[in-house]
């Protein structure tokens, strides 16, 4: 187990450094380059040369790259010209605002998917197991965009109960004090990951559900409930634990689109932001820093599996 | 006990159900499931609505009209209302559906062909070869989708052309991974052995032999592309890198309606998401009962 622990970590790291790489090479296609970018399209090729030559641009990708890789491992991640800010506290500034978002969407979803995948499978193939399952077929086929948006037509043009817009200005505290800005946004994301965590939730529970164990503690005579939480339950519970770890990475990236429509100051609304108006060291630094949560997280999500599993053997 | 010979003229002993060959079984089965010949049907009204709809019914899509704006569904002349620059909605539905079908279409067949063939030589040589091959399909899954879709789509000017290839780009690596566990059972067979053992080269078991018997997985896949690829381009447009204006579209269409939830004008998102989610509920029906439909010859 430590060796293929070791074995994988180190796979990682490699895998981070390629993405960071490649990610890096995509950034330098753009005609004129960063220089371009930064000093805009009235620059004259004069001025773009002097600026790429004073600012490094000038030299080789690897150079380049070395450079860049340079600053991170001592702590600068570079500097965004379009916000004057580094990208460093730009990122510090961001991301514990995505997180709150997708810890309470992953939370909601958690307490509102779990019971109703055991539902489902406890009363398969009735009529409610099919509502269910159509309605979560009918979430997954429908771009988070579109369910935001209908969500903000009908219960905020329609019924006027919630802001169409998220919190937007502040720190963690104050967001969490506009409580009422937060919830269609929260509802929006609960909404598409409890799509998919009941169906894990229900194929799981119904997979276990069919195991002799649960014949067995049902014949010693313990009762539907205990059978439930004690021990189907803790089995079921493994699949979904793998799924946390690989939603990692969307506490980091957040949900780029959902927080675009309603405005929210986060990691995917900045990186789309930045894209667009090609502020290339924000878009490397936040998606190093979501490649890196990638990793992590699918490592977390092998170790869950491993650890929680005594089945599984990893040579 | 060993079979006795048959006498002359006798027929065989023993005689297996004749086997029927793939491609009628797997039609049979896919038509006794409802929901498949639902998916279908989905699938090729759209084709008719986006291909021949505008032959038959002409909707003004270039010049701007601000007289005839923002007018709800059920106005006179434009049955499904207009939109904030005076375009008629359902005009503009036919037409943005040929992107997205020709956009979902054509970066699911190229992603596929690539990921199956990357999938299957990776898997079928091993060694370091897959390694390193696998390694690259592993370093582009680390960067979340949307993510490097987005890099790519904000460095390009974009045409229906490069969409496709952005789109494609971000979506192989799904049926690579999928090939190379196919290939990576398959090669084991007794039929590949034997064509090995005949002196078949590498370059002709994997497209003769390894390709054409994963041809279950990389169907279904495919389906499941498609969907994909239509919410991708959608997910592109709405977030203003697709095809620029006055080029209709489904996502740029949601992209013009959100402005516009404040004033409840619903039509123009109701339509376009409409759209959207019936084509993707649709290829998914399709993958499903293709899905079941290979399984059940493979346990025959």
């Amino acid at each position: 187990m430590t060796g293929y622990l070791i074995r994988r970590i180190l796979q990682s790291v490699l895998v981070v450094v390629l993405a960071s790489f490649v990610t890096f090479l995509l950034t330098d296609l753009l005609p004129g380059g960063p220089a371009r970018a930064i000093l805009g399209p009235r620059a004259t090729e004069q001025q773009i040369q002097e600026f790429s030559h004073a600012n490094g641009y000038d030299r080789p990708i690897p150079v380049q790259y070395g450079i860049w890789i340079n600053n991170i491992l001592h702590g600068d991640l570079g500097y965004s010209v379009k916000l004057n800010q580094s990208v460093g506290a730009l990122i510090a500034d961001r991301l514990p605002k995505t997180m709150v978002l997708m810890v309470i969407s992953i939370a909601v979803a958690l307490v509102v998917a779990v019971p109703l995948g055991i539902y489902q499978a406890r009363r398969r193939d009735t009529l409610g197991d099919y509502a269910v399952t159509s309605l979560s077929f009918l979430l997954y086929a429908m771009p988070g965009f579109l369910v935001a948006l209908l969500l903000v037509l009908v219960f905020s043009t329609g019924l006027g109960w919630f802001s169409p817009t998220a919190p937007q200005t502040g720190d963690v505290g104050q967001i969490l004090a506009q409580g009422n800005a937060l919830v269609l946004p929260v509802a929006t994301l609960a909404l598409i990951t409890i799509a998919t965590f009941s169906r894990y939730v229900r194929s799981s529970v119904m997979e276990n559900l069919t195991q002799e164990y649960v014949r067995t503690a049902l014949a010693n005579g313990a009762g539907d409930g205990r059978v439930m939480v004690v021990h189907v339950l803790r089995n079921a519970m493994i699949p979904i634990a793998t799924l946390l770890g690989l939603s990692l990475p969307s506490l980091v990236a957040g949900a780029a689109i959902t927080e675009s429509v309603f405005n929210y100051p986060g990691m995917g609304y900045t990186f789309i932001g930045e894209a667009e108006v090609r502020d290339y060291p924000v878009v490397l630094g936040i998606a190093l820093v979501v490649s890196v949560a990638t990793v992590v997280g699918s490592l977390l999500a092998d170790i869950a599996y491993a650890t929680l599993d005594p089945r599984v053997k990893y040579g | 006990m060993p079979i006795p010979d048959p006498a002359p003229g006798e027929p065989l002993a023993q005689q297996d159900e004749p086997a029927r060959p793939m491609w009628r079984l797997v039609p049979q089965i896919l038509l006794r499931n409802k929901l498949a010949v639902a998916g279908l049907g989905v699938v090729v009204f759209f084709v008719l609505f986006c291909f021949i709809g505008p032959l038959l019914y002409h909707s003004n899509q270039e010049l701007a009209n601000l007289r005839t704006a923002d007018l709800p569904p059920g106005s006179p002349g434009f049955p499904l209302g207009t939109d904030d620059v005076g375009y008629d909605e359902l005009g503009r539905l036919m037409i943005g559906g040929q992107s997205a079908l020709e956009v979902g279409l054509a970066a699911a067949a190229i992603a596929t062909v690539f990921g199956s063939l990357w999938g299957a030589v990776a898997g079928y040589l091993g060694g370091w070869v897959d390694v390193i091959m696998m390694r690259i399909v592993d370093t582009l899954l680390a960067t979340p989708g949307l993510f490097l879709v987005l890099l790519l789509a904000s460095i390009i000017t974009p045409t229906e052309g490069l969409l496709i290839l952005v789109i494609a780009f971000s979506s192989w690596l799904g049926p690579a991974r999928l090939v190379r566990g196919e290939t990576l059972s398959l090669r084991t067979r007794d039929y590949v052995q034997a064509v090995r053992m005949m002196g078949g080269g590498n370059r002709r078991t994997i497209l003769r032999h390894i390709l054409p018997n994963a041809i279950g997985v990389i169907v279904v896949n495919t389906t499941f592309q498609i969907a994909d690829a239509v919410l991708t381009l959608a997910a592109l447009s709405f977030l203003g890198f697709g095809i620029p204006p006055p080029h209709a579209d489904w996502g740029g269409m949601l992209s013009k309606g959100t402005d516009f939830t404040a004033n409840d004008y619903w039509w123009m998102i109701v339509w376009p998401g409409l759209c959207i989610v019936l084509i993707v509920v649709a290829f998914n029906f399709l993958g499903d009962a293709l899905q079941d439909a290979f399984e059940v010859r493979l346990r025959k």
